[in-house]
């Protein structure tokens, strides 16, 4: 299928602002979905279901919320995961003190108390941005691991620190094969992933993005930094904390603080940098990258018969990952998103490039 | 161009009294009152480092002045972040051009209108509705200011790849997009070729005489000042030293000294 | 709850002390900071390579001085590598892309260190680790004593090779703007080598006095993160802000661990405490105790 504009006339503004404009991004990302739907349950296994498909797109979603904090508000966090902490605590908390909840209305409840802790550490980035907010959001991730391993209220007093997360059941179905889980996690994705996507070309994402290029000339606009930059706080910890809670009750099924440390933030930044910053699209190449290359890693050290200690094989990830950070910075800094669009505006001129 | 049939200045828009504005030491401005009325096209010039720019930020916020006030429509004004002044009708571009570098061309302009664009981000999120009415009621609006600038054909290219000139442009598109009872440029043409030059004095023309749109800006080309502005007011060392016509400001003995340098 | 206030002039002391090395960790992102403009995350990791280098050279049966040695000319190399790998190509990026770079260095430095050396914990013992003595009812360790002393020595001989020495005046030109002092002729790269190896140094030093407080392993890197609001409450340009900040952050979080215990029985209140003063602080004096004000110009 060539990737072509010609012969696409839009008569109308509406047709332009549609959300792709272009016909061949529309029909990919139809096909994509109904791959995502009907074929990857079919012939993925329950480990290719349960290990890789739910993990990558819940990174997708908490991406897509760093992303648009840091990617399009301009806002650096380094507590990404204290946030996605909040949204699990809060949705367990839920879930075992109002009985007969439906699990959707606790997702959503515990995404809104993470956006409130949010917008609570977003406070300082009236006055400050750049590194010196990254370490206000640092005061996040660690406050916030602190009063969930400390206080016992929000683990229901349990002593091992590791519960089990309470089983989810919607009309009488209980989601509990990998399958299942797998379904209800797109289906949530999907349509959080849509509305980011929609924001991001509303006047919302525009304010975002003004702030971000310059803060001055924003403001003398009359954008309000404030208030625009607590709303990209409370909606990129909503869409932390709602992964958060996938994470906790749809991927490792235990709510615990220690899936939600520095490391996993920074995890998480790692995907939207070299994803791309200021990308929907990014956020989930980023995702799917930071997924699989352990994957590879690990298979091509499986090549030599073990000789390799499984400590030196992480290590070797973190030099890796960080080089791949490094490189991404220095040679395309708009991350895989932006090499994407590159092949695609070569494709639209090919074969006469000139 | 004060004598020109069918202009109207009107009443006092604005007006700035005994403003002072110092950062420790440094005195920008001392002392300065100015009023800008209702249609007229006021130029602000002096040499470097007279104030002028302090001038513009004192009055769109950006700065606060130590002492004197400032009335808009009337109404004396309490500090106000530039957000709040910017809803009340003013708008401005910057000396250093201050364009969204990594949004286009449609979507920097479009940013002159979000003030007006309000709608919750939820309505957003969904874009539906009532949302997508606005923003393509709001899309047309910014269209007419593109084709008004001539800049139909870089629509979707982002700024930042934009030679200088075209961004000066899309920066008065951003800032008209607010539809502003009161337009300061910083410079519109620094930097320009003459025929740059002459299409932006159209604009800033065309602008004041079809939107009515009242204009105050700085700028060191001479030329362009006596030919498009109806008054001039002149800063020195942050104190105002002139205020007439261009003609009279020309004469001024006080203007001359300044620009040829006078031992003070 | 009991209230002993000895307790609490106790913990006062040992958070000073304590201060005084995250003061000697903080001044590495201070020397960089000046002279490259780099918030260098990577620090902390370099504290963690410089200690774990040192101390398996020692466990080879190395001499301690030929073990510094080549402690230091790693750091170098090191030195070196960044100014070829990641500096030059980033040179003129906004503060924030390089910031993010350090971040990718910290795994790479951390990662890196950890093949050649493991990751296990080592133990590294300067004279008789127990000695100490007491005034009153105070208690004080003779290491912990010495590792200040250093510290306060260390900070005192950069602060005077900043202000007064031409490399020191070269790092500040730099610092300001690196068009215009390349334009008036410092070698930028060579002046990016030389601060990046003293920072190394610096957090050489760093490794050594904590690894012998606490052993050296991983969890280095990770007490070298609270350098950062060392810096927030300091500023990040100034020297002496680098020390009162150590100061501030290492007693106040003793003392915050110690209330928060008596009042309600809590621990664990200095892991987070130092975060949050730094953040509570940002919100009403952004440029720190001793940095310059901020003006921004439109």
């Amino acid at each position: 299928m060539l990737y072509r504009e010609c012969g696409q006339f839009k008569s109308t503004y509406r047709d332009d602002q549609s959300i792709f404009p272009i016909a061949q991004d529309r029909w990919a990302l139809w096909i994509a979905l109904a791959v995502a739907i009907f074929v990857v349950p079919t012939i993925g296994s329950d480990y290719w279901l349960g290990s890789i498909f739910i993990p990558f797109l819940i990174y997708a979603l908490a991406a897509l919320g760093l992303n648009l904090l840091t990617g399009y508000a301009g806002l650096l966090s380094l507590g990404t995961a204290g946030f996605m902490a909040v949204g699990a605590f809060a949705t367990y908390n839920l879930m075992i003190r109002i009985p007969d909840l439906p699990f959707l209305v606790a997702i959503i409840l515990g995404g809104l108390i993470a956006a409130a802790v949010g917008v609570l550490f977003g406070l300082p980035s009236l006055r400050i941005k750049g590194f010196y907010l990254a370490v206000a959001t640092l005061a996040a991730q660690f406050t916030i691991e602190w009063v969930l391993t400390t206080f016992g209220w929000f683990t229901n007093y349990d002593a091992s620190g590791v519960i089990s997360a309470p089983p989810i059941e919607m009309f009488g179905y209980e989601f509990k094969s990998a399958t299942s889980r797998y379904l209800l996690t797109l289906s949530i994705v999907v349509v959080l992933a849509l509305a980011a996507k929609n924001m991001v070309r509303s006047s919302i994402g525009r304010s975002w993005m003004a702030i971000r290029d310059m803060d001055v000339a924003a403001e003398v606009i009359g954008i309000r930094l404030l208030r625009t930059k607590l709303l990209a706080f409370a909606i990129s910890s909503f869409y932390c904390g709602v992964a958060g809670a996938l994470w906790a009750f749809l991927y490792l099924g235990t709510v615990e603080p220690q899936a939600f440390d520095l490391n996993r933030s920074f995890q998480i930044l790692f995907m939207i940098i070299i994803g791309g910053l200021g990308s929907i699209l990014g956020s989930f190449l980023g995702a799917a990258f930071i997924v699989l290359l352990p994957i590879l890693i690990n298979n091509a050290a499986g090549l030599f018969g073990g000789a390799i200690p499984a400590d030196v094989v992480s290590n070797f990830e973190l030099v890796v990952f960080g080089s791949l950070i490094i490189f991404f910075l220095i040679v395309e800094p708009q991350g895989l998103a932006r090499l994407w669009q590159i092949t695609k505006e070569k494709l639209r001129m090919w074969p006469f490039p000139h | 161009m004060a004598d020109e049939a069918g202009k109207h200045i009107g009443e006092v828009l604005l007006s700035a009294s005994n403003i002072s504005l110092s950062f420790g030491a440094v005195h920008a401005l001392t002392d300065v009152s100015a009023d800008i009325r209702e249609h007229e096209i006021l130029a602000i010039i002096g040499p470097n480092g007279a104030g002028k720019t302090s001038l513009l930020n004192c009055i769109n916020g950006v700065y606060h002045p130590q002492k004197g006030t400032i009335t808009f429509e009337g109404e004396p004004r309490a500090d106000l972040a530039p957000s709040e002044i910017a809803r009340q009708g003013i708008a401005r571009t910057f000396q250093n051009v201050a364009l969204f570098k990594g949004m286009t061309t449609l979507d920097n302009i479009m940013t002159g209108r979000n003030t007006r664009l309000g709608g919750n981000f939820l309505k957003q999120a969904l874009y539906w509705g009532s949302y997508q009415r606005d923003e393509l009621e709001h899309r047309v609006l910014v269209e007419k200011i593109i084709d008004f600038l001539e800049i139909q054909a870089i629509r979707k290219v982002p700024v930042g790849r934009l030679p200088y000139g075209m961004q000066k442009r899309v920066e008065l598109g951003r800032a008209l997009a607010a539809e502003p009872r009161l337009l300061l440029l910083d410079e519109p043409m620094a930097g320009m070729n003459v025929e740059e030059k002459e299409d932006m004095s159209r604009f800033v023309l065309d602008v004041n005489d079809e939107f009515g749109t009242t204009i105050a800006l700085i700028e060191h080309d001479m030329g362009v000042v006596m030919d498009i502005s109806d008054r001039v007011i002149v800063l020195d060392y942050g104190r105002k030293i002139a205020d007439g016509t261009p003609d009279e400001v020309r004469a001024n003995q006080a203007v001359i000294d300044a620009y040829l340098g006078v031992s003070h | 709850m009991e209230f002993d206030p000895f307790l609490y002039i106790q913990a006062l002391f040992d958070g000073l002390l304590a201060g005084i090395m995250y003061s000697l960790v903080a001044l590495g992102f201070v020397l960089i900071f000046k002279a490259s403009g780099v918030f260098n995350f990577a620090q902390g990791t370099m504290v963690l390579m410089a200690a774990l280098t040192f101390v398996s050279l020692l466990e080879m049966g190395w001499n301690i001085l030929l073990a510094g040695a080549v402690t230091i000319a790693a750091l170098v190399l090191l030195a070196l590598a960044i100014e070829r790998v990641v500096l030059r190509p980033l040179v003129n990026q906004a503060p924030i892309i390089l910031f993010m770079a350090t971040i990718g260095l910290n795994f790479v430095i951390e990662g890196g260190t950890q093949m050649v050396w493991g990751s296990d914990p080592h133990s590294l013992e300067l004279g008789d680790p127990y000695a100490s003595f007491e005034i009153g009812p105070l208690f004080f360790n003779n290491n912990e004593l010495y590792a200040a002393v250093v510290a306060a020595l260390l900070v005192a001989g950069l602060a005077i090779f900043f202000q007064k020495t031409r490399i020191g005046r070269a790092l500040r030109a730099v610092a300001d703007d690196h068009q215009a002092a390349l334009s008036v002729g410092i070698p930028l790269q060579t002046i990016w080598v030389v601060v990046w190896t003293v920072a190394g140094i610096v957090a050489f030093v760093a490794g050594v006095v904590w690894g012998g407080r606490l052993g050296v392993q991983f969890s280095l890197a990770l007490l070298a993160l609270k350098a950062l609001p060392v810096l927030i409450l300091g500023g990040f340009t100034s020297i002496p802000g680098a020390i009162v900040g150590g100061l501030i952050v290492g007693a106040s979080e003793k003392i915050a661990e110690l209330l928060a215990f008596d009042l309600f029985g809590v621990g664990g209140v200095e892991n987070f405490f130092p975060y949050l003063l730094a953040m509570v602080f940002l919100m009403f004096r952004p440029e720190g105790l001793f940095g310059d004000k901020i003006i921004e110009r439109v």
